[in-house]
């Protein structure tokens, strides 16, 4: 017998496992030794020679997604990460969701500095190569784009899409590099030292401004992402990596670090990235992204095509911190299960949540609501909406529900 | 690269020698390592640059360079050099530098560098970095603050004959100065 857990087929893990025989697999199967005569080509002929550097199986090549540019400058744009294509909680690199606000600049490292000035003793210049002897550190951090899941946020009626499409500007990457605060006390900060403001070496020159509180925690120098070097398209050769901040703050190509007594209050702190409410009011600098979490699978444009368990599974993250605990409801927020979280515990990371669900053709609403280690709750989109004036498209962090009709047609919902 | 491996105190307490680079202690952030190296010493690779200019202008005005510029003189530059992506008056849909007047606190707030922006430098600061698109970085100190003037002009902000230079500049009081909420 299997466990529910809650309303409308949520199951507890042991039930997946004893569900799999029956459920999924439809009976056990008996192994069959293939004839030789049946063998594949690829059992009776060498394979392909090594290669230098590798690429996907040609069966399982992904695609960036929602590639998307500003009408007068094809450089200014984003990409999103396909997330329903992705399992576990690592991005590929070559599918890390991408905005540039002037293209992807080729920088040769060798023609490249990073200079740290302002308010310091000293005004501090830096090589690539310098920067490589450094002591370094490697995190796994998420990266979340502060715009995320605007579709949910400015159409009136769900948009159709993938989960990668309505919110693939978040990523997760294990990313290795320079504390900022070693360079930092080598200039040695003078007592006006409030505020760092980062500049790229792009063409738009991104600029942007971060308290010296959270400079000096946890940002990096980062130099290697997954283990490479940074893809150009992340900042190579080098960029600022602000863990739990809006992604833009996070510079990329960083060539300058301003120690300033105020912030610099730079185009892409004000006219974009500040936070509009009702009252007229803007927040500023609000940098940390909440907590939130999504179902990728089942989630949009995918279909059930068999009765029985399925295994629902999505990301949970929080700029805060650590994700505690992940609940899911199949029945549109009425009863509520806790899932398994399914991956080592880590800050400001994404975390890869699963459980079990019976579908024997029921209609169903699909959510999930993450809590983080700092007490803070996953709002629902009613409640995440009621934050802002309706323009703005920064810092959503609603539920996303996903409809299961009877047909297993499952589609992005507001509810 | 032996350096490399001369970073750190190990758990022992042995301290590797290295000959090229000079060692800072960096006790103050000794607690916040990962795993248990021990105590971290970095190298100090760190040169004072020959050359290196100031770009980044905040709301002091101070990174200001000399020069100056009026709306009437940036009109003709504001034309050839922006008007093909933002309109003659600056209201090109979907790239407006102009408009939303009052909009702010409204059912449909509209924000544009006159309606929402609360500091005149910042503008001097993005079309030097960062405009004309397709050439950027490319006008003189002159032109930057003669198309400064002649955007805010645009917004009806500063009159045509109105210099912008390093002292007026940040003198500029914006519309929307008082629409922010500082740090949450
Ligand atoms: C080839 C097209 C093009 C030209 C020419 C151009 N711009 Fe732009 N401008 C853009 C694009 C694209 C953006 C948006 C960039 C982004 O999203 O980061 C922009 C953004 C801006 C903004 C920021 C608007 C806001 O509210 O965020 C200002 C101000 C601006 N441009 C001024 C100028 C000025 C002044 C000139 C002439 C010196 C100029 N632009 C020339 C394409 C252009």
């Amino acid at each position: 017998m299997t466990e529910h857990v809650a309303g409308n087929g949520l199951l507890n893990r042991r039930g997946l496992l004893k569900a799999t025989g029956a459920g999924l697999a439809g009976g056990v199967l008996m192994p069959v030794m293939a004839p030789v005569s049946a063998a594949e080509d690829w059992m009776t002929t060498s394979g392909a020679p090594m290669d230098e550097y590798g690429a996907p199986s040609k069966h399982a090549r992904l695609k960036r997604v929602n590639i998307g540019a500003h009408p007068y400058g094809s450089g200014a744009g984003s990409s999103s990460t396909p997330l329903e294509k992705l399992n576990g909680t690592i991005t590929p690199n070559s599918l890390h969701f991408e905005r540039h606000h002037s293209g992807i600049p080729d920088i040769d490292p060798a023609r490249h500095t990073l200079t740290i000035y302002g308010e310091t003793n000293k005004k501090l210049q830096f090589s690539y190569e310098d920067l490589l002897a450094y002591p370094m550190e490697t995190h796994t951090y998420f990266l979340e784009c502060s715009g995320n899941s605007y579709s949910n946020v400015i159409f009136p009626e769900a948009a159709d899409k993938t989960v990668g499409e309505l919110n693939g500007l978040v990523s997760c990457s294990e990313w290795t590099g320079v504390p900022l605060h070693y360079l930092l006390d080598e200039a040695g900060l003078n007592s006006n030292a409030n505020w760092i403001v980062g500049e790229g070496a792009d063409a738009a020159g991104l600029t942007r401004s971060i308290p010296m509180k959270i400079a000096t925690k946890n940002v990096m120098i980062a130099l290697f992402q997954n283990g490479e070097p940074l893809r150009p398209a992340q900042g190579y050769p080098m960029r600022l990596f602000v863990p739990g901040s809006e992604g833009n703050v996070s510079v990329k190509w960083l060539q300058n670090i301003k120690v300033q007594k105020t912030a610099a209050y730079t185009k892409d702190e004000t006219s974009k990235y500040s936070d509009l409410h009702v009252d007229g009011k803007a927040d500023m600098f609000s940098l940390e992204m909440g907590v939130k979490s999504l179902i990728t699978s089942p989630s949009g444009k995918m279909k059930l095509n068999r009765k029985g368990v399925y295994e629902v599974s999505g990301l949970a993250w929080s700029g805060a911190g650590g994700i505690n605990q992940v609940e899911v409801s199949a029945d549109g927020g009425n009863s509520w299960a806790t899932a398994a979280l399914q991956s080592e515990h880590r800050n400001l990371s994404l975390m890869r949540f699963r459980i079990p669900w019976r579908w024997e053709g029921q209609p169903a609403v699909l959510q999930s609501r993450a809590t983080d280690d700092k007490g803070n709750v996953q709002p629902t989109r009613a409640a995440a909406l009621a934050k802002y004036s309706k323009s703005n498209i920064y810092h959503y962090n609603g539920t996303q529900s996903w409809q299961v009709t009877q047909a297993g047609v499952v589609k992005n919902v507001y509810a | 690269m032996f350096t490399r491996n001369c970073l750190v105190v190990n758990h022992l307490g042995r301290v590797c020698l290295a000959l090229l680079v000079t060692f800072v202690v960096n006790q103050a952030h000794a607690g916040n390592n990962q795993g248990n190296l021990g105590v971290h010493l970095t190298p100090a690779l760190g040169q004072t640059p020959n050359l290196h200019i100031d770009n980044i202008v905040s709301p002091d005005g101070l990174a200001l360079p000399d020069g100056s510029g009026s709306a009437a003189e940036g009109k003709t530059l504001y034309i050839s050099a922006c008007a093909s992506c933002h309109g003659m008056s600056g209201m090109q849909p979907g790239n407006e530098v102009a408009g939303g007047k009052g909009s702010i606190g409204t059912d449909s707030p509209f924000k544009t560098v006159g309606s929402y922006w609360p500091y005149a430098t910042t503008l001097y600061d993005y079309i030097a970095r960062a405009m004309p698109y397709d050439k950027q970085k490319s006008l003189t100190v002159d032109e930057t603050y003669a198309i400064t003037a002649y955007v805010l002009e645009l917004n009806q902000i500063i009159k045509k004959d109105d210099v912008m230079d390093k002292h007026t500049l940040p003198k500029v009081v914006m519309p929307n100065a008082d629409g922010f909420n500082e740090l949450n």
